[in-house]
């Protein structure tokens, strides 16, 4: 296969996540549907690209962790929540609608893994 | 010979969850004739100065609001079948709750109700005086001529162990950790030793999952058309069957709503975790990076892998002080220029604090553009290029004190009359603010403690 075959996707299309808070701090699982994704991810969101997503609201740091046995990947991000709930001035003090922003992060796939999230997420 | 296997049920997940999910789950524990308890978690991190506040108003009070709406519809049912209720609902008052419980129980016609209060969480008095350390990287709160309203240090699972040893209907306690609800029972039914790491690491882990509630059963998980979940309006809360070895089964109630899948699994088993290997609690360090998970049934998902390291010698302590007030209002705008009217009211508004010299901190939002995700420059809100029928403007600010907050939420109302063409709808609120902060005290400093509460006691 050619790389001109490759399509770029958001990552939404093939993953799914949910993020968490702690204080400042962000985290944002990030679920491949199908287990192809999981070399995808590992290989194009980085935990650079994560923090360029955040840096408009301030962040400082991304941490990506990889967990191949569960495929999937827990990025923890510094100094995104604008205080965290307790001073935040965002409607969204705990960041739970963030998983959706970083679902928007593209990425280039071949159409067999586009195709195997699809068919894992009943599309 | 080894133990039979044990199920644990969750019937809360944060303080204003559902109250009507307790009754499926301890119908499922009861019909499954296995030794089960049913817990709920209803503390977060500020929630004990909220707690504190309302304890010093009323000395009977500071526990869970709604703790009797919450057990109300399980307690008979529990107490005659043998299943334990373990809450952290006690939060500032764990007493205070216990004599709830006994009231509940008599306008129920029970009767030899016996609760087990855990408490020795609360360091309010003594904080001061301790041996502190920093928590990780985080700034320490400034206490020099601060109140303490609440400092909470997170016990283990030991007293829950302890309590469920004296053979209680209910387990009370202030602050534990999450996953200590969990852990306790296990290691009181098994015999699990406090140094069998993987042990405590296994129990650790189904607490992990098991504190959030639904969140592992399709709540906070639907996404129409990608991840579809069905019944989210009776959506079951979820159970734990656990072996004497810490493997499980993560399933709920036969016939309820909601999903248990492997994905509604991992993302339960990622949520607030920061570095996977390390996950830190008193009773172990948890390492969940060779955690697998299979669907063996429809809703049923094994878990198995959790490794366990050495508990750390410190434990943390949530202090919480003023954190001052918020003030808040929003109003819409809809129909033609609705976006230009609405970026107009938001103008008007930042202009509006300095012509009043206002000493707060704003923000103003254009809801229904891409407010939510925006940072407080509003980087994204100045390049969207939609075109929406309607925008609800926020008005949002940080202030020191009440007045303050409550002036800028009432500068949104003048805006129906002063602001823009076709104002409309508006709502606002002034709120009371708790800053957090946490420090590591060593453990030997905290003594945690069981009393058993009879009827005769109160």
């Amino acid at each position: 296969m050619t790389s001109s075959e490759y399509i770029e996707v958001p990552l939404y299309e093939i993953a799914h996540g949910r993020t968490g808070d702690k204080g400042d701090r962000l985290n944002v699982s990030i679920i491949p549907y199908d287990d192809s994704g999981y070399t995808v991810i590992a290989d194009q969101a980085t935990e650079e690209r994560m923090l360029s997503m955040f840096r408009h609201r301030g962040a400082t740091e991304a941490r990506r962790y990889d967990l191949p046995k569960l495929k999937a990947f827990n990025f923890v991000i510094e100094n995104v929540l604008q205080g965290g709930v307790n001073n935040s001035l965002n409607l969204d003090g705990h960041g739970k609608t963030l998983s959706f922003h970083a679902l928007t992060m593209t990425v280039r796939v071949s159409p067999e893994v586009l195709d195997a999230a699809k068919e894992a997420r009943g599309a | 010979m080894p133990r039979e296997q044990m199920h644990i049920g969750n019937a809360a997940g944060f303080s204003v969850d559902r109250m009507d999910v307790g009754g499926p789950v301890a119908d499922s524990l009861i019909a499954s004739g296995k030794p089960a308890a049913l817990f709920y978690e209803t503390l977060a991190e500020r929630t004990l100065a909220i707690a504190q506040r309302e304890r010093r108003a009323n000395p009977e009070k500071g526990y869970t609001p709604d703790l009797a709406g919450f057990v109300g519809p399980v307690l008979k049912r529990c107490v005659e079948n043998g299943v334990p209720i373990i809450g952290n609902f006690g939060a500032a008052n764990p007493m205070g709750a216990a004599k709830r419980l006994h009231a509940l129980a008599k306008t129920q016609g029970i009767s030899g109700l016996r609760v087990a209060v855990v408490d020795g969480d609360d360091l309010r008095e003594n904080i001061r005086g301790l041996q502190t350390q920093q928590w990780g990287e985080e700034k320490p709160l400034d206490l020099a001529n601060t109140e303490i309203l609440a400092a909470n240090v997170y016990m283990g699972s030991q007293p829950i162990a302890d309590a469920l040893d004296q053979d209680p209907h209910v387990v009370v306690t202030g602050r534990v950790t999450d996953s200590a609800l969990t852990l306790g029972p296990l290691m009181q039914h098994f015999g699990w030793a406090a140094d069998d790491w993987d042990k405590m690491a296994a129990g650790v882990l189904a607490g992990h999952l098991l504190e959030c509630g639904s969140q592992i059963t399709g709540g906070y998980h639907a996404d129409p058309g990608r991840k579809n979940v069905s019944g989210l309006a009776e959506v079951g809360f979820p159970i734990a069957e656990v072996e004497e070895d810490g493997s499980l089964v993560i399933t709920k109630p036969v016939g309820s709503g909601g999903v248990v899948n492997t994905r509604t699994v991992k993302e339960q088993i990622l949520y607030e975790l920061d570095d996977p290997g390390n996950y830190l609690t008193p009773d172990v360090t948890l390492d969940i990076t060779d955690v697998e998970v299979e669907q063996i049934g429809p809703d049923r998902v094994r878990v198995s892998g959790a490794r366990g390291k050495p508990a750390p010698d410190t434990w943390k302590v949530t202090i919480s002080v003023d954190g001052g007030w918020l003030g808040e209002g929003e109003i819409s705008y809809a129909g033609p220029n609705a976006l230009a009217r609405a970026k107009l009211a938001a103008q008007t508004m930042r202009e509006r604090i300095d012509v009043l010299g206002l000493d707060c901190d704003l923000r103003t939002d254009l809801i229904g553009t891409v407010s939510i995700h925006d940072g407080d420059t509003g980087e994204l809100t100045q390049s969207y290029e939609g075109e929406p029928q309607e925008v609800r403007m926020r008005a949002a600010a940080n202030a020191h004190d009440e007045a303050t907050a409550a002036l800028v939420a009432r500068e949104v109302e003048s805006l129906y009359c002063d602001g823009p063409a076709g104002g409309g709808g508006v709502r606002r609120s002034t709120t009371w603010r708790v800053k957090t902060g946490s420090v590591l005290v060593p453990r030997k400093d905290v003594q945690p403690r069981v009393t058993m509460v009879t009827e005769d006691d109160v």
